[in-house]
């Protein structure tokens, strides 16, 4: 079914045409959800189909393969889009409540669903050049989103935000250009044929090293992260969230994507440095993240550490690795988002994201202090929840490869993870509410309507569900998760089922 | 600062100027000209409007939205990828069928496409220029 592949692209353009054209908030935000449900569900029907059928790959324009632009959905890439609808999904549910009048009538729903156009063709596209045009679709919306509203703050981080991401873009923009002066292909699966044959060189490495540093500033790798805790905290909660939830995935998802079909070559020196990084993230990430007293920069280190157990696997590359990066992305996206769109409830009830002026939330609400805890241990990896089994495949996959000092840096991590979460859950939830007795006005807003704290708190417990029963059902979901690294570490079939029965 | 002399002039250039647009978007598939610069020409043309006129009377010369200019660009080019697709063919392949009016004219989904192009640059560019210059 080759309308499958091409459905994550059209639903999101369609949804943001239709929001062009009428302008109205209220029907925006009807046509807003329903395109995001549109989005994940044509996504799940991706997914089932190419488990069924294998990898699939369609011809855009009819040009064949190494000349025109093919998308192709392996597994992996699947999985991807599911999660990115599921966000999706889930954010602009949120954001129904959370998202005020002013920045919806800027365009706040059609700028979303144009980024989520640019992060499902950034997962679906078989070439090249193609990654960069799908990077700059989701880059230039998620400028505006991070700007939109234009307070103090929004536009400092803005700034931080867009000059990181134009120096990533140029990096990534030579990258492309040194590799096509190379082997005179974009095409993913064809450079993988001919870079096989390419003898090992200066240049190859050169290139290799240039997506390793493009993609690593936007997936925030050690030492290139410095821009996301500067910028990730300033814009409107559902905004953070559904960054948090993708963009640097699809920095990940690129880095994982060249680095196991293109520049296998000198594995010995681009996943040792791989491997490496992913040890310094870890630990710069979550010691980052002791530091802070604000909710939404301390979830931002937090990010940051997570990516480092993301690009762990992709370092010892196997199979077992590059699945345990998988579940550690689909985890990481789920409990993420979630903690982020906690930290706006907080906000809502409290009207502030100080960790040291917050209090009492477990008395107050504990329904909220459940979901919290069930993000933050699923994060810190706590069995039985979704992010203990990743950690353990990553953890079993180190050992399996004898590399004793990222599964110790990865273990010490996880303690010190547990231990900002808990700080988290002492001072918001657990302590005296500093402000008891006086401030009461703060806590009144609209929260206390029905309508509105269902639509904040309905994706809040399904996304605490998920975890919770991906934890509880590892096995088939731990299934899932191997074929698409099997997929990633055998590309065979990935480049045959792009250029066909072609020698 | 009015000026007659470019307030009489533009009333008639702009007529002038988006018949030469529409050359150019149409005559782009063969020779250089296409979407994009009919577009940025087009936009030019309401552009000094609005520098001899005013905003104000630019947009009502411009009768709707710059935004809704975008999204029908939008459109226009998602259908030309479309009808493609429900023709049996992949989704964006260029269809050519022959129109024989007093002259031959070759039409095919990649005009359609350079329309919604059109559209788009127009839509943006005016956009861009009517909130810089409001402001």
């Amino acid at each position: 079914m080759k309308v499958l592949l091409l459905l994550p692209l059209l639903i999101p353009l369609l949804t943001a045409i239709i929001s062009l054209l009428v302008w109205d908030r209220r029907l925006q935000r009807i046509f807003g959800v329903i395109g995001m449900a549109g989005l994940l569900g044509s996504a799940v029907g991706l997914l089932r189909t190419v488990c069924k059928e294998g990898i699939q790959a369609v011809q855009v324009g009819g040009w064949p393969a190494p000349f025109g632009i093919t998308l192709v959905a392996d597994v992996f890439a699947a999985i991807m889009v599911v999660m990115a609808g599921l966000m999706g999904l889930a954010v602009m549910v949120y954001s129904l409540t959370s998202m005020d009048k002013r920045r919806e009538s800027f365009g706040y729903y059609p700028l979303t669903h144009i980024m989520l156009m640019g992060v499902c063709g950034s997962f679906l596209t078989g070439d090249i050049f193609n990654l960069y045009v799908w990077f700059e679709v989701m880059l230039i919306a998620s400028f505006v989103l991070t700007e939109l509203g234009s307070e103090k703050a929004q536009l400092e981080g803005a700034i931080k935000y867009v000059t990181l991401n134009l120096v990533s873009s140029a990096l990534f923009l030579t990258a492309v250009g040194v590799l096509y002066g190379m082997v005179g292909t974009l095409n993913m699966a064809d450079l993988a044929n001919q870079l096989a044959k390419v003898k090992p060189s200066g240049l190859v490495t050169t290139a290799s090293m240039l997506f390793f540093l493009a993609f690593g500033i936007k997936a925030a790798v050690f030492p290139l992260f410095f821009w996301l805790p500067a910028s990730y905290h300033t814009p409107p909660v559902s905004v953070s969230a559904i960054f948090a939830a993708l963009l640097t995935k699809v920095g990940v998802y690129a880095l994982i994507r060249v680095f196991s079909l293109l520049f296998t070559g000198q594995t010995a020196a681009t996943h040792g440095l791989i491997l490496a990084v992913a040890g310094l993230t870890m630990a710069t990430g979550v010691l980052g993240a002791v530091a802070q007293n604000d909710f939404r920069r301390l979830l931002s280190f937090h990010i940051v550490s997570q990516i480092g157990y993301m690009i762990m696997g992709l370092g010892l590359f196997t199979p077992l690795g590059l699945a345990g990066s998988i579940f550690h992305i689909v985890h990481n996206m789920l409990a993420k988002t979630n903690l982020f769109l906690i930290s706006g409830v907080v906000h809502r009830v409290k009207g502030t994201y100080q960790l040291s002026s917050l209090g009492g939330l477990s008395r107050s609400s504990p329904g909220l202090a459940i979901l919290f805890l069930v993000s933050a241990f699923s994060l810190a990896g706590m069995p039985p929840l979704s992010g203990f089994w990743s950690k353990l495949i990553l953890v079993q996959a180190g050992l399996q490869a004898r590399e004793y000092t990222i599964v110790a840096v990865a273990l010490v991590v996880s303690l010190l993870t547990l231990y900002s979460m808990t700080k988290i859950w002492n001072e918001v939830f657990w302590k005296t509410d500093p402000a008891e007795g006086e401030q009461e006005p703060a806590k009144t807003d609209s929260f206390g309507e029905a309508e509105s704290s269902l639509a904040l708190l309905a994706p809040i417990v399904v996304i605490g569900c998920l975890i919770v029963s991906i934890g509880l059902a590892a096995q088939p979901v731990f299934a899932l998760f191997e074929k698409a690294a099997h997929q990633l570490m055998n590309p065979a079939e990935y480049i045959r089922a792009v250029l066909g029965e072609l020698p | 600062m009015t000026s007659l002399i470019l307030s009489t002039a533009t009333t008639y250039l702009l007529p002038l100027l988006l018949l030469l647009s529409v050359y150019l978007l149409l005559h782009g598939h063969d020779v250089p000209g296409g979407g994009f610069v009919g577009g940025v020409v087009a936009a030019a043309a309401f552009a000094l409007y609005a520098i001899a006129h005013g905003v104000e009377e630019a947009r009502r010369v411009l009768h709707t939205h710059p935004r809704t200019l975008i999204g029908l660009g939008l459109l226009t080019a998602l259908l030309s990828g479309v009808i493609a697709f429900v023709s049996n063919e992949p989704f964006l392949k260029g269809l050519w069928t022959t129109v024989t009016l007093p002259v031959e004219w070759k039409l095919g989904t990649p005009t359609l496409f350079d329309v919604g192009v059109y559209l788009v640059v127009v839509g943006v560019t005016l956009m861009i220029i009517f909130s810089v210059a409001e402001d």
